[in-house]
């Protein structure tokens, strides 16, 4: 039996250890999101967190996530404070990014990972952090825009000028 | 059914002398009552076939079309509402069953007829005519790119406008006043008199018994609200949050996973399998032989997957199983070297005295161009779950032709197409490549086999071995060109013909023209691949004339301009893209830039490329590219397109090659099958150009145009003069 915490929920999975974690997210805990794209970390479409890093779950064992924290795109909203969307789905919708979306929650869950550690990233940053995940319908500027939208957004929300106190940033 | 093909439905609809008209469209819902209760719910009222209202005043389109990030479902959605003229917020968006009552006539209809209008009094009985042929082709098929320009222009514009005026004739009817002082107004019927107001729920049953007409009266472009708005896609927030539902996502209850590993050779069949170290492994539940392929069905993907890895599988020999990409090359330049030496050919164009023109020539260009098969490569693996039981099937699958799989499925089972349900899901990228039902087929046969329901997935390397792929091409040229670096004659042999028709025509002024075409088959399975054959005859064409400009010691983008005298609207585009990517500037050596134009599923773009070589690699700095499409329903859509299309067509360019060896595919995954990435990525301009002609297609005409240009600017840098792809096979260490 292989405990872990998967967007702040408590799961056993009684599966082979070796089985990677990707088909673990969608058939035993039948959470679709995630997506598969090629089986061996080379597309980005199955990018999760663990323990906060942004891991590619399809050559990730399950035993690797052992006790570990694993969000999902569906527990990326919960990432930050309050009701509503991460502020990177928002500007996804806002830049209209997605085209067939696939690749989406592989891209958003890459590009919440590297907020989280660079609030401000520059293009050789977002170059950095997203180059491992493919977008077969080329939406690769539209990305780099709702990232900057996405951090600019953050950099309001989490700055409140009546009181002149910055609070943590806490969306990672 | 037997194989549809594009060209075969052409053919059929030219031969019965088909047109388009709105019939079913515009079919009153109370006359399909059987069709009424698979497209309505409870509360529901189907105005006609294609327009339906609810209680809460909610429209919602009917319409044939599937979605793959194109947008279509929003376009179409927007010309619904600006023809109904209901408050954007009240539209939604149901993609049409899979019946024969939505087969998708309209795709035929914008090649058959391009841009002619159907006059009035034609309409009722083409409709008929070209009605029984789509439905005797069972095609429902997104492709083409025809959603907005052919199923929009012709069929939802259409039930938009007749579906208004039915609201307004059951408004006249129940309020005892003239048609004529009634307006229909955000999603409510309006008396401009005295200024009563009925929703267009409470009106929508009265409205559903009456005969619509089938001409009504269409809004002009000023009249447009909603039509030219860049209104945001309805399906973005479910894409944002992993509630979206793919094929591959589909749930059924009871189900298995099946992972298939099919014949490496194309053409070769299953012998024999030593499944016995399997049968026992943890999760496995059966293997399933297939006439060219083995299949596990266990617990869980992952499970199915690593045994049939350690399946014997012993397949059958050949003919093709020593073939390599070199035989296939070889083979075509043969073919195309008989063509042109007088062998046999069919002819596209002939006009002019060729033979005379290349006699007393100043002096001649010849060369050859070669593009490789391409795999369409979508982000979501094929995949299909299906159930079978002795009442019928079901298929749960993102298709790109709902129908076709319908009849192709029931084929395969020996079942007639009411015995089978297809489920359709948004597509992960379809390209193409979802067209073809072949891995519905499979998953069908196997939950026969098993005896369960079954999820077939197939493996990226299943993918990229087993597309049906675009076709390897070479591309013969030769020019005459007089005194004046004009060109005299153009000569051009090809072989693989497939749609549209006209892609190897070049627009400009040629006096002498010959272009024909003859055959080279071989046993690697092709299919349609976004732009079809515009992708490899954009850029045959436009990079051998930037070859001959510079042989004729021309400006490539003036000697355009030069011959395109007669075509004002593709000047234009030609001009726009030129002026925003500054042509004409003088660039240090390592840098370069191209252009090209490319007229295709009835838009015109032209692309201008920016490259330099940094340290032996190509970079590819900013794309600007400027469509005329006729009229942008959302201009931000098309722009999305635009984006979409270049990158997709620079993959293949830079990257993109699927090669023979021992007659299987050599490429398996995204490692060796590369994509361009985030860090790749040229920076896009995109400028739109609403001309006001005949309404083109978006998701297609951005592909073909991004090749030429850039080979053109990577001449422009280096002088090295490539006419293969991908460029990856170039050394540019030489050159900064």
């Amino acid at each position: 039996m292989i405990r872990l915490r998967v967007n702040g929920r408590d799961r056993e999975l009684d599966v082979d250890p070796a089985m990677p974690l990707l088909w673990a997210i969608r058939e035993q805990l039948a959470m679709p999101g995630t997506k598969f794209g090629c089986g061996i970390a080379q597309c980005g479409a199955c990018t999760v967190h663990l323990n906060g890093n942004a891991i590619r779950s399809c050559v990730t064992p399950v035993a690797a996530a052992e006790g570990g924290e694993v969000t999902t795109i569906e527990g990326l909203a919960d990432l930050v404070e309050g009701e509503g969307l991460h502020p990177l789905q928002q500007a996804w919708i806002d830049e209209q990014v997605p085209q067939c979306g696939y690749c989406q929650s592989g891209q958003l869950m890459s590009a919440a990972a590297l907020l989280a550690t660079n609030p401000d990233p520059d293009d050789a940053a977002i170059d950095a952090a997203m180059a491992g995940n493919v977008c077969r319908c080329g939406m690769y500027s539209r990305i780099r825009s709702a990232i900057k939208v996405a951090a600019r957004a953050s950099a309001v929300q989490f700055f409140d000028p009546a009181t002149s106190e910055v609070e943590e940033a806490s969306h990672g | 059914m037997g194989k549809w093909t594009r060209r075969a439905f052409i053919t059929t609809g030219v031969l019965a002398g088909g047109a388009l008209a709105v019939g079913v469209a515009i079919r009153p819902g109370h006359r399909a009552p059987k069709v009424a209760h698979k497209v309505t719910d409870e509360g529901e009222t189907l105005v006609t076939m294609w327009v339906k209202i609810d209680q809460n005043n909610r429209v919602t389109l009917i319409a044939p079309h599937s979605e793959m990030g194109q947008g279509a479902h929003t376009a179409l959605t927007q010309m619904l509402a600006d023809e109904i003229d209901a408050r954007w917020e009240d539209m939604a968006y149901q993609e049409a069953p899979a019946l024969d009552e939505y087969a998708n006539w309209a795709l035929g209809k914008g090649f058959l007829l391009g841009d002619a209008d159907v006059p009035d009094a034609l309409v009722p009985t083409i409709d008929g005519a070209f009605m029984k042929i789509t439905k005797a082709m069972k095609l429902q098929i997104t492709g083409g790119s025809t959603s907005v320009r052919a199923t929009g222009v012709y069929g939802v514009r259409v039930a938009g406008a007749a579906a208004r005026e039915l609201l307004i004739d059951a408004a006249s009817e129940a309020w005892g006043v003239p048609a004529s002082q009634l307006i229909a107004q955000d999603t409510h019927i309006v008396d401009t008199v005295d200024g009563r107001r009925l929703s267009f729920a409470g009106l929508a049953e009265a409205a559903a018994g009456r005969q619509p007409s089938a001409t009504p009266s269409l809004k002009t472009p000023g009249e447009f609200r909603v039509m030219g708005q860049s209104k945001p896609r309805l399906d973005v927030p479910s894409k944002v949050d992993g509630t979206a539902t793919f094929g591959i996502d589909a749930q059924v209850p009871g189900m298995k996973y099946a992972a298939i590993k099919a014949a490496p050779v194309f053409g070769a069949r299953l012998v024999s399998v030593d499944s016995s170290d399997v049968q026992a492994m943890d999760g496995v539940h059966k293997v399933v032989e297939l006439d060219d392929a083995v299949v596990v069905v266990a617990d869980g993907y992952w499970q199915a997957s690593r045994a049939l890895d350690g399946l014997q599988i012993t397949w059958s020999e050949t003919e093709n199983d020593a073939k390599s990409s070199d035989d296939l090359f070889a083979q075509f330049d043969a073919s195309l070297a008989q063509a042109m030496e007088g062998g046999e050919s069919k002819t596209d164009v002939e006009e002019g005295d060729v033979e005379l023109a290349f006699a007393d020539a100043a002096a001649t260009v010849e060369a050859t161009y070669r593009v490789p098969y391409l795999a369409h490569a979508c982000m979501e693996p094929m995949n299909a779950t299906a159930r079978v039981d002795g009442q019928g099937c079901e298929v749960w699958v993102g298709t790109q032709n709902p129908l076709g799989f319908r009849y192709e499925v029931a084929a395969a089972l020996d079942m007639e197409a009411e015995q089978v349900e297809i489920h359709q899901h948004y597509m992960g990228g379809g390209f193409g490549r979802r067209s073809d039902a072949d891995s519905a087929i499979q998953a069908a046969l196997i939950a026969r086999a098993a005896g369960v329901p079954v999820k077939l997935i197939w493996s990226r390397e299943e993918d990229v071995r087993h597309d049906h792929y675009r076709p390897a091409v070479a591309s013969r040229f030769r020019v005459a060109l007089d005194r004046d670096g004009g060109i005299k004659a153009w000569e051009n042999v090809y072989h693989e013909k497939h749609e549209p028709v006209e892609a190897p025509v070049i627009p400009y002024a040629v006096a002498a023209r010959k272009i024909h075409h003859t055959d080279s088959p071989t046993h690697v399975p092709f299919g349609p691949w976004r732009s079809v054959d515009h992708s490899q005859h954009g850029f045959f064409t436009e990079a051998f004339f930037d070859e001959v400009a510079v042989a004729a010691g021309r400006d490539p983008y003036e000697m355009r301009m030069a011959m395109l005298a007669d075509k004002p609207r593709h000047q234009n585009v030609l001009r726009q893209a030129a002026e925003r990517g500054n042509w004409g500037e003088t660039l240090p050596r390592g840098v370069g830039r191209g252009i090209s134009l490319q007229e295709s599923f009835g838009s015109l773009v032209a692309q201008v490329v920016d490259v330099h070589i940094d340290n032996g690699k190509l970079k590819v700095d900013r794309v600007v590219v400027a469509i005329d499409p006729g009229f942008a329903v959302s201009p931000d859509g098309l722009t999305a397109q635009m984006e979409s299309g270049v990158i997709y067509g620079l993959t293949a360019a830079l990257y993109g090659e699927v090669e023979i060896e021992q007659g299987a595919v050599k490429q398996s995954n995204f490692h060796n099958y590369r994509m361009v990435r985030m860090n790749e990525a040229p920076q896009i301009d995109t400028i739109i150009i609403n001309s006001g002609e005949a309404w083109g297609g978006a998701g297609e005409p951005g592909t073909p145009g991004i090749a030429p240009a850039l080979v053109s600017a990577v001449f422009d840098a280096t002088g090295v003069r490539v006419r293969e792809l991908p460029l990856a096979k170039q050394d540019f260490s030489d050159w900064g």
